[in-house]
């Protein structure tokens, strides 16, 4: 049996932190001890002091906002779930605090619907274990939130975002009609979409007038979407290393990948102490090396104090070529194309490539 | 702090020269900026690659700057969470 979860509810105004911490405390099945605090660094110390499986942020604050707090939290405790809950509705807010890796985003209730449906969703983030997977919501709950919008005849559009790779699964009256990822659509991208391992995911709303393409009902497709998973983990080969510590089907990939259109040479940097390096058209590789991680660090950085989200993509375009930097999954890709090259097809070719790595 | 939209010119130094961004937006955060576009800058020449341009996507901000004469010219564009997203009460539910 689990410990009791532990809820830390972060706004400036008092009245509603005694509101909040009541329901939550009192209307919860799993009983939740609520603590709460009134400023960003109250909040921060007490997560410091005690253990919490989930955080309420308020936005708007005076001195250090949510999106500060939320910024440090998610980087100090990644297993914290995070839940922003603010009168502001804005979309930039939205994209940025989805874009640090916030499990949900809700506006404040207006109605008893929408307080049952919020204290719904919290139940459900505290009843998921910590495993990895998607920020907030795991891999097994993907599966869960596709259940809920279909029993509940539910209809709106689920966006999946893997680094720079996006899915949407469109649901209407409580079927799944549609589905798209990088290079496919209908069932397929739908099976691609659910054996992403990681991701972000948020909820849009529906759109009605969408062609249907998905006549599966949707048991049917999770369970053959669990079938070809089931397939395909067993069909794995063993890796063999090829000596430099990378697995020697790295290399077959990259070869792969500079066939794709304009790939001049790829490079792929593990992480770690002792980072793994496989490169393709490359004679020399470590001053692209050592300019794409200084690159990606000093960004991923600047993104953190700017508060911009995640880095999804960094292009520099020079005489003599142009370079893509990406972050994708545990690794570092950099990516030479000719100089000629537009900015659509280096990015339908990244789209490509970023596929094929996280896959 | 929303982030802006505009743009800013640095000297070779890195001090901010221009700028078209609201005032509320602070001066460090500019130089803050400058300092990581140009350091990649310099990085790439010394990797033997010299750069003009570095576009920088963030899941909400697109960063374009260009080189100029050592400094830089540097493009701030907000990204939308969604450009198409209709504004309706469903916003409002999410799980």
């Amino acid at each position: 049996m689990s410990a009791q979860p532990k809820i830390l509810l972060l706004d400036d105004d008092q009245d509603f932190l005694d509101l909040y911490r009541e329901m939550l405390s009192k209307h919860l099945s799993s009983l939740p001890e609520v603590r709460t605090a009134s400023s960003g660094p109250r909040a921060l110390a007490l997560l410091e002091s005690e253990t919490f499986t989930l955080m309420i942020v308020d936005l708007h604050m005076p001195k250090m906002d949510g999106l500060q707090v939320l910024s440090i939290a998610r980087r100090k405790y990644p297993q914290l779930r995070l839940v922003v809950l603010t009168s502001i509705r804005d979309e930039q807010f939205r994209a940025r605090a989805y874009g640090m890796g916030v499990d949900q985003y809700w506006i404040k209730p207006e109605s008893d619907q929408e307080m049952g449906l919020f204290m719904e969703s919290i139940e459900s983030l505290l009843n998921r274990e910590a495993q990895g997977g998607f920020r907030g919501v795991q891999s097994k709950s993907l599966v869960d939130i596709i259940q809920l919008e279909c029993l509940s005849q539910s209809s709106s559009v689920l966006k999946i975002t893997n680094g720079v790779v996006e899915g949407k699964i469109w649901i209407q009256n409580g079927e799944v009609i549609h589905a798209e990822a990088p290079e496919c659509s209908a069932e397929p991208a739908f099976q691609r979409i659910l054996s992403w391992k990681a991701g972000n995911f948020e909820t849009m709303p529906a759109e009605p007038n969408r062609e249907r393409t998905i006549f599966t009902s949707y048991q049917g497709l999770l369970l053959n979407t669990a079938q070809a998973l089931d397939e395909a983990a067993s069909q794995i080969l063993p890796i063999e290393s090829t000596g430099n510590g990378s697995p020697a089907n790295a290399a077959t990939l990259l070869a792969e990948l500079s066939q794709l259109n304009g790939v001049e040479f790829v490079l792929a940097v593990g992480s770690g102490e002792n980072p793994s390096q496989d490169f393709w058209g490359l004679e020399n590789p470590k001053p692209m090396s050592d300019w794409m991680r200084e690159t990606l660090e000093n960004f991923q950085s600047l993104g953190d104090r700017l508060q911009a989200g995640q880095l999804q993509q960094v292009v520099g375009t020079g005489p003599q070529r142009k370079v893509a930097l990406a972050p994708c999954a545990k690794s570092r890709l950099c990516v030479g194309f000719p100089p000629t090259l537009s900015a659509e097809q280096l990015r339908d070719t990244m789209k490509s490539i970023l596929t094929k790595w996280v896959s | 702090m929303r982030l802006p939209s505009g743009s800013f010119t640095l000297d070779r130094e890195g001090r901010v020269m221009t700028s078209t961004l609201p005032q509320s937006f602070p001066e460090s955060q500019m130089c803050a900026i400058g300092e990581k576009v140009l350091a990649s800058f310099r990085a790439a020449q010394r990797a033997q690659m010299p750069l003009s341009e570095i576009i920088v996507h963030y899941a909400a901000l697109k960063l374009l700057a260009r080189e100029l004469r050592g400094g830089a010219i540097i493009f701030l564009v907000p990204q939308a969470f969604n450009q198409n997203l209709k504004r309706s009460p469903t916003n409002s539910r999410h799980l």
